[in-house]
């Protein structure tokens, strides 16, 4: 038994460890927001701020960011909306409406979620060029939907896949047709995937750059160019750099603690197919 | 094909309404020229006049009774959307890579597989690329595997706290390569003396000077194996939870009728756990293997340009939208996606096949 909890205590050493190395970035983003400006030197990079918290580090990361912010989320909440949506229907179509060749066309879709993007750069800038919508966030926001089918569709058919075909084919006897069964009683059970997917496509072109550094310009640059741009510039200081780095990862952040459980099956989709 | 035909006036009618209204919509939008502030919506508007001019279509086709005709008919506009933007682009990046186009205005003169040629056989930076890619991937995928893996089995010793700290191992995945890369760059830190700071910093405080570290601006190809570690940060939490997912998966009894026979459970892990794990280990190099080969916003945030991080995605970028020249930027991303399609095809076409037979 005292040998159990010898190898347990060195379990928690090696996992507390390994928590305070996953922490670091956290902290030092935190930390580095709390200090005034005169406490801010390479040298003390890891004290706690010795005279009180200050936020002004995050009033000017915020000022620097602000438009970005909000450009990233009007593009965001249209873009988890909509391709929810598709993926739904998408889903329910490749799952319970099985053709021949369904399969074929499906892991056909599935490829364009693998593909980099850089492969299709060129054609795509060109097209949206040509459509009018380059440069801005209505451009974007399609583009994120379109390369968003795949993942959407994904997760959407493994969610209706686990729903038994009876309750389908009860509701057929009744005289449901196809958009009915979708409509009255596939859709009412598909509020965990839309948390899941919503989720998963807010996560996704929050954190997306190069769609979104292509195919903006400076004033419609959704908060991840922006930041690169700011990390890139010499005249910002590094503690309003942190700042505002927190500031840009705080939202999918806050989505992770609170919805972490959605989050992470949208995740797990990617890599095991039902 | 069509079973049967029913009749339905009201949702006639309601077809008409709705073709009748796309109809108006590209009217209306082929037109003018619509704008809302500086927003062209000349093409969203007709995007939405065909989509709704279609679901009044999709009205009629239902009114025919046939499952599949209607299922195809609703797919049709992802299908559309996908063939298009997936494989359409695709085939004409291809063409583009062998054309000779370089400057602002398209040039499709044949050039055959020169742009390939040059790359392998004249390009220094691409030969940079692909073996920064190379110890990227490596470095990655080792990584994330050994370090997910073993946190993977420390959380399965039930031990207390398990919650919380795969919630610590996992949140990394939640931030993008861009502000994971801008901290980083801060941590690891290369200054030395005087400026010293960020882990280093920590190390000395420490008293473990020997593990100060020039980082990625170590000589090639050891800074590149730097890079990996913000990517590590970030993803060997997610291969954590996969390990996790296929070891908790594994009945119990099996394992305690290797205790029954005299194994340790060091054994058990060996011989019994390890083994089964393995396609869980071949998802994970699919998934972490395609990011690792396409990486691109992690090294422009944490190498700012420096050419001695470069990578195919960056060198794509440069090479396309600053210096103009289109066919070698498209030859890259065509190269970047056969190494993308070797990994992940054959996955795609196993999944294919064992879900058809089922």
């Amino acid at each position: 038994m005292n040998r159990r909890a010898a190898t347990n205590a060195l379990f928690y050493l090696i996992l507390i460890a390994c928590a305070i190395v996953f922490l670091l970035p956290i902290y030092l983003m935190v930390l580095t927001g709390f200090k005034p400006f005169n406490e801010v030197d390479l040298k003390t990079m890891w004290s706690l701020p010795t005279n009180g918290l200050h936020i002004e580090n995050f009033i000017a990361g915020y000022q620097q960011l602000a438009p970005n912010l909000k450009n990233s989320l009007m593009m965001v909440i249209p873009e988890a909306v909509l391709s929810s949506l598709l993926g739904s229907l998408n889903g329910y179509l490749l799952s319970k409406w099985k053709f021949r060749g369904s399969n074929l066309l499906f892991t056909l879709i599935l490829f364009g979620m693998f593909i980099p993007y850089q492969s299709i750069l060129i054609p795509l800038v060109m097209f949206m060029q040509f459509i009018k919508l380059y440069g801005d966030l209505p451009g974007l926001v399609l583009v994120h939907i379109i390369y968003g089918i795949p993942i959407t569709t994904l997760i959407f058919r493994n969610y209706y896949a686990g729903i038994s075909t009876e309750i389908l084919e009860a509701g057929r006897i009744d005289g449901a047709s196809l958009i009915g069964l979708y409509r009255h009683i596939m859709l009412p059970l598909s509020a965990p995937s839309f948390a899941v997917v919503i989720i998963w496509q807010f996560t996704q072109a929050w954190n997306e750059f190069l769609f979104a550094v292509i195919l903006t310009n400076q004033s419609h640059w959704p908060v991840t160019v922006a930041l690169n741009n700011l990390a890139g510039s010499q005249l910002v200081q590094w503690n309003v750099l942190m700042a505002a780095t927190l500031l840009a990862a705080l939202p999918t952040l806050l989505v992770y603690i609170f919805l972490g459980r959605f989050f992470l099956r949208g995740l797990m989709a990617g890599a095991l197919k039902g | 094909m069509f079973r049967s035909f029913r009749f339905r006036p009201r949702q006639l009618i309601l077809a008409a309404i709705l073709m009748l209204v796309g109809l108006a919509g590209l009217f209306y939008f082929s037109g003018t020229d619509v704008r809302l502030g500086t927003t062209d919506l000349t093409s969203l508007g007709l995007l939405a006049g065909g989509l709704i001019f279609y679901s009044g279509m999709l009205v009629i086709v239902a009114m025919f009774e046939s499952e599949t005709v209607l299922s195809i008919a609703l797919l049709l506009p992802s299908i559309v959307a996908v063939a298009i933007f997936v494989y359409g682009f695709i085939g004409w990046s291809i063409r583009v890579s062998l054309s000779q186009w370089q400057g602002l205005l398209p040039d499709y003169t044949w050039a055959g597989l020169k742009q390939y040629y040059n790359l392998f056989n004249n390009d220094p930076r691409f030969l940079i690329d692909v073996r920064n890619t190379a110890v990227f991937t490596v470095g990655f995928i080792l990584g994330c595997l050994i370090i997910g893996l073993g946190l993977a089995i420390l959380l399965d010793q039930k031990l207390k706290g398990e919650a919380l700290f795969r919630g610590i191992f996992l949140f990394p995945m939640s931030i993008s390569f861009i502000a994971s890369g801008v901290v980083w760059a801060w941590l690891m830190n290369p200054a030395t003396g005087d400026r010293l700071t960020g882990i280093n910093m920590i190390f000395h405080l420490l008293h473990l000077d020997f593990l100060i570290s020039l980082w990625y601006t170590n000589p090639q190809p050891w800074g590149m194996a730097f890079t990996v570690i913000p990517a590590v940060w970030q993803l060997s939490g997610f291969t954590m939870a996969l390990y996790l997912g296929g070891i908790r998966s594994i009945s119990d009894d099996l394992r305690e009728a290797a205790r029954v026979d005299g194994a340790t459970e060091f054994e058990i892990y060996r011989y019994i756990i390890l083994p089964m794990l393995q396609p869980v280990t071949l998802s994970a190099v699919i998934i972490l293997g395609h990011m690792s080969l396409k990486i691109f916003d992690l090294i422009v945030a944490l190498g700012k340009q420096d050419i001695r991080l470069d990578v195919p995605g960056i060198y794509m970028w440069d090479t396309t939208f600053k210096a103009d020249n289109y066919a070698q930027g498209a030859a890259i991303g065509v190269l970047m996606l056969v190494s993308v399609a070797i990994l992940v095809v054959p996955y795609l076409v196993q999944n294919m096949r064992t879900e058809t037979e089922i």
